[in-house]
């Protein structure tokens, strides 16, 4: 039995001009362990779906369908007692921005042992052991002297740490990631990135990963999920998204890379923009802004194809596969 | 392999990069934090006395921007590239040193005798969400640069010019009747670089202009800069913390930490042979697609505060080569055997 | 596909025709929450009920209460109609001690009290809006300077600024004099002694601004300070102008009745609803509480329903509490 499994998920906005479809057709399972990156640009739908895992959404949303399975057992029919006991306890999110974590007006170690004490039957000074380990885990210069400084005090990649221990706080077995390191600059980055690799590793956590930087999820993930207008269109083992990309969508974002360009030529840009969740085309999508336009791709909605270890919505892949391999024959 | 690089060789035989349009030299910013008079008042010793604090964004920064070239400044937040910019631009006046564009002083210049210079030098911004007027609509937007610099313009050619530069960033001219929020990021980065376009400068500072915006997009507006800049002959200054965009798109980079200039280069020197250990640090946090990119080189501590600089080289606290001289001299910009310049004693002493 | 005739539109096909004025309307928030709130739709109705009243009060009104032809002692103190015993047919509110038919008195006092609350608030709002724009845009010196003059004036109160404005004034030039002049002057005084609120509020709307990089890029164009200032950050700063005016326009309402209760507003025989609150003052023991209560009514209603606007606006647009 997979640790997490998504299945079917269909997240909808109840807005004025109707409802909207946030998510569609979500399926996906997360092992004990697992590194999963989840791609996609801004309006993919997925911070919606990290925030839909914990059973998150706020309204005007809503899950309409589907279910989200942690252990076997359904999010969506649990008190708001084991939900609270899931949430924070079992499975932990950290967000792009920390101040969203941290309380401007407690200091650090009041925050962890609040924390701690809201989960766990436990006294002051164990709390604070306990919270003082922790952030010598995420690798905080003298935690003693840190735990007692307020989070302006931090600096921001100093901040994203402490949002990472206490993340690691009750010992989850799952870290929902939400672009935690997309307001550092590259070396905090990099090192912030490595540092979550190193903990999911040593205490079996499984990671869910949201970014929009493919780099980072090649270089953190083992299984990559990308998303386009509220739905999976490519999923698979990250190394073979990354070296053999099968969804146009996929491809073109790849290609779209300046390190994928030689220095000096044009890049290779993708035509348009994500359509909004209102004026999504019928069909595939994708399809005005894909080179492979077919009649199918505006009339169809393209089911998964499986091609290698990867699941590709697309009608054309077959077709692609067959003409990628042509001119190497020749 | 061998072709490529034939192909770029060729490429920067055609630019010919000597005249410099713009000169930064011993250029020095600093911001007053410490308030009001009054705050300035502080009570020590039995006395009081008046204290002030700066923030030094700029300490000695001398940069030549040649003609027909994309200088890009990278560096992480806080290390000054921005200030740089706006300097340059005008939008600061520096606390010391001189700009000079085409040879002639332009720092001390007011806002009447800078007119004719803000014709040939054009900013394009960061934030596309907050860079257009939302009250105006985009054909006002950028009409209004239009008349500002060509008074003596009838409607109709302002309404052509402005049609023009619309046209050249891919936007409809039948849109200048909507508002700026009826647009996405891409497209009111697009209405930007139009109005920086509309009075054909020869000269663009880009802040940070595609940070905002998504991946696809990024490369959109990547690929119009570098249509502007062949159709237009343009002189780029881009600011950036993206290295891989660097690689991509300049013809120079200018490496910047803690508002000093480490290293400056051609874009391929330094990217094959980056000297300065700062530079080898952050270009290996670049994240790669490639499975074997080499481990990344962890640099100790965290960027101190512009408040109080370190002595000597500013990044003596954080280098894993520095020793006493480091922690004393200030290094100065040195030629390297590639050509390229660097500001580090470990290079100049043959240690690194 | 049609790949080579690559026109923009066809690059982004997402944006449709251009839509009219009155469509943009429509959609924007504004509309939006004042189709749903009732309050605001009572308080609007009721307010242009007013403006109606003012603009239209020579054509509404049966009796010109400024002509003393038309009025007659014998009429005075007459209660409202529906008062059997007593009351006219022809004064349906009844009539004060001069005979003046009340309604018509309430109209024209309307009249006066809304010329003088929004003149007043125009000269509050053009002192103000500069001071703030000046000092938000220029910083440093002028601004610490502009702000303290501010704060002096705001140290002040409105009212004792106006009663001892108003007192000197009287006494020096005589009451002839200040009678003809009376709206001339409360609209001065209560214009000059109110305008820092205005500047407060724009000079933060400014500081906000100002730190956008659409300012950055006007003066990269080279604009003008001015022209900065009027044209592009004042339109921005225009919501909380909005909504401190409707607040505003009720204070300069109550303060003028209020001077005009206490003898330094509108002379009797060209009444505001204040003076005319006042003139009934006297015989409301004497059992004629309609000359007093009725205009009170009118007066306390006006201000309301400002009020409810202003609370109404200052939540549409405040953009703490927008969503959309």
């Amino acid at each position: 039995m997979p640790l997490l499994e998504v299945r079917n998920l269909e997240v909808s906005f109840g807005l004025r001009s109707g409802d909207v479809k946030a998510l569609r057709n979500v399926n996906f399972t997360l092992d004990r362990g697992e590194r999963l990156g989840l791609v996609g640009e801004s309006g993919a739908g997925k911070s919606v779906l990290g925030f839909s895992i914990l059973n998150l959404i706020s309204k005007p949303g809503r899950i309409s369908d589907g279910q989200i399975l942690f252990e076997g057992k359904d999010l969506a029919d649990m008190s708001p007692e084991e939900l609270r006991n899931i949430r924070g306890n079992r499975i932990s999110m950290i967000f792009q921005d920390p101040m969203m974590t941290l309380n401007p007006v407690l200091t650090i170690g009041q925050q962890m042992v609040e924390c701690l004490q809201a989960h766990r039957n436990i006294s002051n000074e164990n709390a604070r052991t306990i919270a003082v380990q922790k952030l010598q885990q995420v690798q905080i210069p003298s935690p003693e002297t840190r735990i007692d400084q307020y989070p302006h005090e931090l600096s921001g990649g100093m901040r994203q740490r402490v949002v990472i221990a206490i993340g690691l706080l009750m010992d989850p077995d799952i870290i929902i990631a939400d672009e935690p390191t997309t307001a550092l600059d590259v070396t905090i980055q990099a090192e912030i990135m490595e540092l979550m690799v190193e903990l999911c590793e040593r205490n079996n956590v499984a990671l869910i990963l949201i970014t929009h930087d493919l780099g980072v999820v090649s270089q953190v993930t083992q299984k990559a999920i990308v998303m386009y207008a509220g739905r999976i269109i490519e999923q698979g083992p990250t190394r073979e998204i990354i070296n053999d990309a099968q969804h146009p969508y996929t491809q073109g974002l790849m290609n779209a890379l300046p390190q994928m360009a030689i220095p000096g030529q044009r890049l290779n840009q993708i035509r348009g923009s994500m359509p909004s969740l209102q004026k999504i085309p019928t069909g595939c999508a994708f399809n005005p802004r894909c080179d492979y336009l077919r009649d199918a791709c505006t009339k169809q909605l393209p089911g998964y194809t499986v091609s290698g270890n990867c699941k590709v919505a697309c009608h054309m892949v077959a077709e692609l596969k067959q003409a990628e391999q042509a001119p190497h024959e020749a | 392999m061998t072709d490529q690089n034939t192909m770029k060789t060729t490429e920067t035989d055609q630019i010919q990069v000597s005249e410099s349009l713009v000169q930064i030299r011993g250029l020095y910013k600093k911001f007053n934090i410490s308030g009001d008079f009054l705050d300035q008042l502080k009570f020590k010793g039995g006395k009081i006395v008046r204290e002030q604090e700066f923030v030094h964004a700029i300490n000695g920064v001398d940069l030549d921007i040649k003609k027909g070239e994309a200088l890009c400044v990278v560096g992480e937040s806080g290390c000054g590239k921005s200030t740089v910019a706006r300097t340059v631009m005008g939008l600061l006046t520096p606390s010391a040193g001189t700009i000079s564009y085409r040879g002639e002083r332009i720092d001390d210049l007011d806002d009447k005798q800078l007119l004719s210079y803000r014709k040939k030098m054009q900013m394009i911004f960061q934030n596309p969400y907050a860079s257009l007027n939302p009250r105006m609509t985009i054909a006002q937007t950028l009409e209004e640069p239009v008349t500002v610099h060509n008074p003596d313009w009838t409607a109709r050619q302002v309404r052509d010019k402005v049609h023009e530069a619309m046209f050249s960033v891919g936007i409809d001219p039948s849109w200048g009747e909507r508002f700026a929020h009826e647009f996405s990021g891409g497209q009111r980065q697009r209405i930007s670089i139009a109005r920086a376009l509309a009075v054909d400068p020869e000269f663009i500072v880009a802040d940070e202009p595609i940070s905002a915006l998504d991946v696809s997009i990024q490369a959109q507006v990547l690929n119009l800069l570098m249509d502007a800049q062949e159709k237009r002959n343009l002189t780029y200054l881009f600011i950036t913390h993206d290295l891989s965009v660097v690689e991509h798109f300049g013809t120079r980079v200018a490496v910047m930490y803690l508002g000093s200039l480490c290293e400056l280069a051609a874009t391929k020197t330094l990217f094959a042979k980056p000297r300065h250990p700062y530079t080898q640090a952050l270009m290996s946090a670049i994240p790669r697609l490639e499975d074997d990119r080499p481990q990344h080189i962890k640099l100790q501590g965290e960027v101190p505060t512009p408040v109080n600089l370190p002595s000597g080289c500013v990044f003596h606290g954080r280098c894993p080569y520095a020793n006493e001289r480091c922690k004393q001299e200030i290094p100065q910009l040195i030629t390297t055997d590639e050509g390229g310049q660097v500001a580090c004693h470990g290079v100049a002493e043959g240690r690194i | 596909m049609t790949n080579q005739n690559q026109t923009p539109a066809s690059k982004m096909p997402e944006v449709e025709t251009v839509p009219t004025a009155w469509q943009r309307f429509k959609d924007t928030h504004i509309w939006n929450s004042f189709i749903k709130d009732r309050v605001a739709q009572i308080s609007l109705t009721i307010f242009m009920g007013y403006v109606i009243m003012a603009l239209f009060a020579p054509v509404i009104a049966p009796f010109d209460p400024y002509d003393p032809t038309q009025m007659d002692i014998m009429n005075s103190e007459l209660p409202p109609s529906w008062d059997e015993e007593m009351g006219e047919e022809q004064f349906w509110l009844g009539t004060d001690a001069q005979g003046r038919d009340l309604w018509s008195t309430i109209l024209y006092g309307t009249r006066i009290s809304l010329t003088i609350g929004i003149c007043a608030v125009l000269l509050q709002a053009t002192i103000g809006i500069i001071v703030g724009l000046i000092a938000g845009y220029r910083g440093g010196r002028v601004d610490s300077i502009l702000m303290r003059f501010a704060d002096v004036q705001l140290s002040f109160s409105t009212m004792m600024v106006a009663i001892v404005v108003l007192a000197i004034f009287q006494a020096s030039f005589g009451t002839e004099l200040y009678q003809d002049l009376a709206m001339v002057m409360l609209i001065l005084v209560i214009g000059i002694a109110e305008w820092p609120q205005y500047a407060r509020t724009i000079r933060a709307s400014v500081l906000a601004e100002k730190k956008k990089e659409y300012i950055d890029a006007a003066r990269v164009m080279g604009l003008g300070q001015i022209r900065i200032m009027f044209r592009h950050i004042l339109p921005n700063t225009l919501s909380p102008i909005l909504v401190i005016s409707t607040v505003q326009v009720a204070n300069a309402i109550i303060s003028e009745a209020s001077l005009s209760f206490l003898g330094l507003g509108m002379p009797v025989s060209q009444p505001s609803l204040g003076s005319l609150i006042s003139s009934g003052f006297e015989y409301i023991f004497s059992g004629a509480w309609w000359i007093t209560v009725i205009p009170g009514v009118v007066l306390v209603v006006l201000v309301l329903v400002m009020n409810l606007l202003g609370d109404w606006l200052r939540d549409v647009l405040n953009p703490k509490l927008y969503k959309g």
